[in-house]
C-alpha cells in the first residue's frame, strides 16, 4: 500500500515534467532548434558548481514560498497573497534593520521577526475577511497584492523611507549595518547563503507542526472537512485564521535571505511572482517538506540554466512556458490518478458486494 | 417599504437624470473653486473611455465565466494573448484581422481553461494562474522570434495600424464650441458629451455594444438561462437536461474571447504597438469589476467607467484626482443626509464616514500620490466586499467543482 503510494507520488511529478519537456521540444523544433542539444546545454550549464551555489541560494527563497503555500493547502486555503506578504515583509524588515544597530545575532533575529510579523499581519487581513465576511481568500489576496505593491512603491521614495545614492537612479532603503549581515560560505567559486539552513529549519518546523502537534492535527482535520472539525469541537474559523497568518508569516521570510546575505537593503529589484512559484512548488512537492525542497531546487535550476539559452539564440522564456505546463500537467496528473484510484476502489467494493449475501447489500447503502 | 422607495428612485430614469445633473453641478462648482479643469474636459471623457474599455471587456469576460460557474483568474493571461495576437496579425494583415485573431486566440485560451477546469476538473485558481504564467512566457518567447525579425524587439512589436475612428457629424463641433465658451456648468456637460462623440474608435463602440449584448444573451435567451442555471445549480440544471459541460465550454470560450478583445484594444487602439506588460494587471481589475458590479453587466460597466476614469485622470492631470475627492466628499455627505431622512441609519453612517474621510483628505493632502490611484480599484473592491457583502449576490456555485453525476463537495 505505502509502496504504491510512493510510486504514484513520484510518478505524477515525473510524468508532468516529462510532458512539459516533450511540449518544449515540440516548440523548439518548430523554431528549428535541436531540443536534445538544448536540454544538454541546460543540463551542463545548470550543474556547473558556481551555478549550483546560486541555484541553492535561490531555492532557499523558493522553498519558503513553497512551505507557505503548503501550509495553506493543508487547510484547502489558496494563499495567492504570498507576493504581497513577502514584499511588505522584506521591505519593513529592511527598514527596521537599517534603522537600528544591535549586537549581531540580536539584529538578525529582529529582522527575521519583523519580516514574519509583517507578512503574517498582512495575511491576517485575508484570513479575517474570510471568516468574518466569507470573502474568498483568492480574491482578497489578489487585491491585497496590488495594494501591497502600491504601498511599498509609495514608501520607497527618498521623501519617505527610501534613500537615493548620489549619482544613482536606484532608490533603496538605508543599508543595514554589518551587525545585521548573515555570513556567506565561500564554496566552489560562489557564495552560499547561510540562510539556507534557516530555510531548512523552517521546513523541519513545518513537518513537526503538521504531523506531531495537536494544532497540526486540527489544521488537517479542518482542511479535510470543515463541518466535521467544527462538530468535533475544533474552533474551525479560528484555525482558518491562524493558518492564514502562519502561511503569511512564512511568506514574509521569503526575501530575507537575499536581504541578509546579499543586498543588505530593499530596492525594487527584488523580484515578484513568488505566489505562483510557491503554489507550484507545493503542488509539485505534494506539500511534503522534502518534496518541496526538490521542487524548489528544480525550479531554481531551470531558471538559472536558462541563462545560457540566450547566447544560443533561444529565448529564455521557453523555461517559463515549461514551468507553466508543469503546473498544469501536475494537477491534471493528480486529478486523473485520484479518479483512477476511486474507480479501482469502486470496482473492489463492487466485487466484494457481489459475493456478499443479498440483505447486507440493502443495509450497506 | 423603505427599500422600495430606494428602488423606485434608482429605477426611474427621470430621477437618475436629475441625480447625474446634480453630480455634474457639484463637479462644476468644485472645478470652479479648485481650478482643476480636467475632470469634465472632452479629453478626460474620451480618455476615460479609452482606459475603461479594456477593463470593461475583461470584466464582461469574467462575468460570462462566473455566471457559468467557473472563476476565471486567467483573464490577465487571456488579455495578454489578445494584445499579442492583435498586434502581430494586425501588423501582418491590418487591424481588423488582428482583432479577429485576438478573439480566436482568446477563445482558444478560454477553451483550454474550460477543458482543464470542466473536463479534467482541476482547481480553477490553479488553472487560471498557470494560464497567466504560460501566456506571459509564450508571448515573450514568440516576440523574441517574430517581432525581432520584423523591426521590433523582444518586448515591443513593430508599429501597427489602428482601427478607424468616427466623429458624430454636427453634434461634435457644436459641443466643442460650447465647451470652449467656458460657461459654468453647461461647458462641463458639453465637455463630457463631446469626448464621447469625437474621434471615437469603432473598436470602442464594439466594446460598448458588448454590454447590452451580454445582458440580452444572458437574461433574455434560452442559452443565457442555461448559462446562469449552470452557475447557480449545475446538478439541477443537468437533471433538467442542460448539458452543463457544453454550456460551460461555450461560456468560458466567450469569456476568453472578450478578455482578449480587451487586450487587442490595448495594443491596437490605446497605443498602436504591443508592449510587454501592457495589460498591467487589468485582467485582475476586470475581475474586480465583476464583484463591484454585483455580477451584472450594468454593474461591470459602471465599475469599469469608475476605474477607467481614475486611471485617465492619473495619467492626464494628477491635481484632478485631488479635486475629485472634494466631489466625492460632497456627494457622499448629501447622500448620507438623504439616507438619514429615509431613516436608513447604517447606510447614512457609512456614507457620512466616507464623505468625511474624503473631505479631510482633500483638505489635508496636496496631491494624491500616483501609487494610491494605481491600487484604487483593488481597494474599492475590497471595501465593497466588506461593506456590501450582504447585498452582493454571486452565482451560487461559482468556483465550486462540478462533476457530472457527483455531489458538489464544496
Amino acid at each position: 500500500m505505502t509502496r504504491s503510494r510512493i510510486f504514484w507520488g513520484i510518478a505524477a511529478p515525473a510524468s508532468a515534467i516529462l510532458f512539459s519537456l516533450l511540449l518544449a521540444s515540440g516548440i523548439l523544433m518548430l523554431q528549428g532548434a535541436n531540443p536534445i542539444q538544448t536540454f544538454q546545454l541546460l543540463f551542463s550549464y545548470g550543474f556547473q558548481p558556481r551555478n549550483v551555489v546560486a541555484e541553492l541560494n535561490q531555492a532557499s527563497a523558493y522553498y519558503l514560498a513553497g512551505i507557505s503555500a503548503a501550509i495553506g493547502f493543508k487547510m484547502l486555503l489558496f494563499n495567492i497573497g504570498i507576493d504581497g506578504q513577502y514584499r511588505l515583509g522584506v521591505f519593513f524588515a529592511a527598514v527596521v534593520g537599517g534603522a537600528v544597530t544591535l549586537p549581531p545575532v540580536l539584529h538578525i533575529l529582529l529582522i527575521v521577526f519583523v519580516a514574519a510579523t509583517v507578512g503574517g499581519a498582512w495575511a491576517a487581513i485575508s484570513g479575517w475577511l474570510k471568516i468574518k465576511y466569507g470573502v474568498s481568500e483568492v480574491i482578497s489576496s489578489i487585491m491585497l497584492n496590488f495594494i501591497a505593491a502600491g504601498l511599498v512603491t509609495y514608501m520607497l521614495n527618498p521623501l519617505r523611507l527610501g534613500e537615493q545614492a548620489e549619482g544613482s537612479q536606484n532608490i533603496s532603503t538605508p543599508t543595514i549595518p554589518e551587525s545585521g549581515w548573515l555570513p556567506t560560505i565561500e564554496v566552489a567559486g560562489g557564495k552560499l547563503y547561510t540562510f539556507i539552513f534557516f530555510s531548512a529549519l523552517v521546513g523541519v518546523g513545518y513537518w513537526i507542526l503538521i504531523t506531531k502537534t495537536v494544532f497540526g492535527f486540527n489544521l488537517r482535520a479542518t482542511g479535510i472537512s470543515f463541518r466535521a472539525a467544527l462538530s468535533s469541537g475544533v474552533n474551525a474559523p479560528r484555525m482558518v485564521f491562524l493558518t492564514m497568518v502562519l502561511s503569511g508569516a512564512t511568506a514574509g521570510l521569503v526575501g530575507v535571505g537575499t536581504l541578509l546575505s546579499d543586498t543588505h537593503n530593499y530596492s525594487l529589484s527584488f523580484p515578484s511572482g513568488y505566489a505562483l512559484t510557491g503554489l507550484a512548488l507545493a503542488l509539485l512537492g505534494r506539500n511534503h517538506p522534502i518534496g518541496i525542497a526538490f521542487a524548489a531546487f528544480f525550479w531554481a535550476f531551470l531558471e538559472r540554466s536558462a541563462g545560457i539559452l540566450d547566447l544560443n539564440g533561444i529565448p529564455t522564456e521557453i523555461v517559463t512556458m515549461m514551468q507553466g505546463t508543469i503546473v498544469i500537467s501536475i494537477v491534471v496528473a493528480y486529478e486523473l490518478i485520484k479518479r483512477l484510484n476511486l474507480r479501482q476502489q469502486q470496482v473492489a467494493v463492487g466485487s466484494q458486494q457481489e459475493e456478499a449475501p443479498e440483505e447486507s447489500k440493502e443495509t450497506d447503502k | 417599504m423603505k427599500t422600495q422607495g430606494w428602488r423606485k428612485f434608482l429605477s426611474s430614469p427621470g430621477k437618475i437624470a436629475v441625480a447625474i445633473a446634480g453630480v455634474f453641478f457639484i463637479i462644476a462648482v468644485v472645478e470652479y473653486f479648485t481650478g482643476a479643469s480636467d475632470i469634465t474636459s472632452s479629453g478626460a471623457s474620451s480618455a476615460t473611455l479609452r482606459f475603461a474599455i479594456p477593463i470593461l471587456l475583461a470584466g464582461l469576460g469574467g462575468l460570462w465565466s462566473e455566471r457559468a460557474g467557473v472563476i476565471n483568474i486567467g483573464l490577465e493571461g487571456m488579455m495578454i494573448v489578445g494584445t499579442w495576437m492583435g498586434a502581430w496579425f494586425g501588423f501582418l494583415y491590418g487591424p481588423w484581422t488582428g482583432v479577429l485573431f485576438a478573439a480566436i486566440g482568446g477563445a482558444l485560451t478560454g477553451l483550454l481553461h474550460a477543458f482543464l477546469t470542466v473536463r479534467i476538473g482541476i482547481d480553477q485558481a490553479v488553472s487560471g494562474l498557470a494560464i497567466n504564467l504560460v501566456a506571459a512566457g509564450a508571448t515573450r518567447y514568440f516576440s523574441g522570434i517574430y517581432f525581432v525579425e520584423n523591426g521590433g524587439d523582444i518586448s515591443v512589436s513593430p508599429m501597427v495600424e489602428q482601427p478607424g475612428t468616427f466623429t458624430v457629424p454636427g453634434v461634435s463641433s457644436v459641443l466643442a464650441s460650447i465647451e470652449g465658451q467656458d460657461t459654468f456648468f453647461v461647458s462641463s456637460v458639453a465637455g463630457v458629451l463631446g469626448g464621447l462623440v469625437t474621434n471615437v474608435s469603432w473598436m470602442t463602440l464594439l466594446g460598448l455594444m458588448c454590454v447590452p449584448l451580454t445582458w440580452w444573451i444572458l437574461w433574455r435567451t434560452k442559452f443565457g438561462l442555461r448559462v446562469r442555471f449552470s452557475g447557480e445549480n449545475p446538478v439541477a440544471a443537468e437533471s433538467l437536461g442542460v448539458n452543463v459541460y457544453r454550456v460551460r465550454y461555450i461560456a468560458i470560450s466567450i469569456s476568453g474571447m472578450l478578455a482578449a478583445l480587451g487586450g487587442a484594444y490595448l495594443s491596437l487602439v490605446a497605443s498602436a504597438v504591443y508592449r510587454e506588460g501592457q495589460t498591467g494587471g487589468r485582467g485582475f481589475i476586470g475581475l474586480a469589476t465583476v464583484i463591484f458590479g454585483n455580477w451584472r453587466p450594468g454593474g461591470v460597466f459602471s465599475g469599469s467607467i469608475l476605474f477607467g476614469f481614475t486611471d485617465a485622470l492619473r495619467v492626464r492631470q494628477s491635481e484632478s484626482v485631488h479635486a475629485v475627492l472634494a466631489v466625492v466628499a460632497i456627494v457622499a455627505l448629501l447622500f448620507a443626509a438623504y439616507l438619514f431622512v429615509m431613516r436608513k441609519r447604517r447606510g447614512a453612517a457609512i456614507s457620512a464616514i466616507v464623505g468625511l474621510i474624503a473631505g479631510i483628505v482633500f483638505l489635508q493632502v496636496e496631491v494624491i500620490p500616483d501609487e494610491f490611484v494605481t491600487f484604487f480599484p483593488n481597494l474599492v473592491t475590497l471595501l465593497v466586499l466588506v461593506f456590501m457583502a450582504r447585498r452582493l449576490r454571486p452565482p451560487a456555485m461559482a468556483g465550486a467543482k462540478y462533476r457530472k453525476g457527483e455531489e458538489i463537495s464544496e
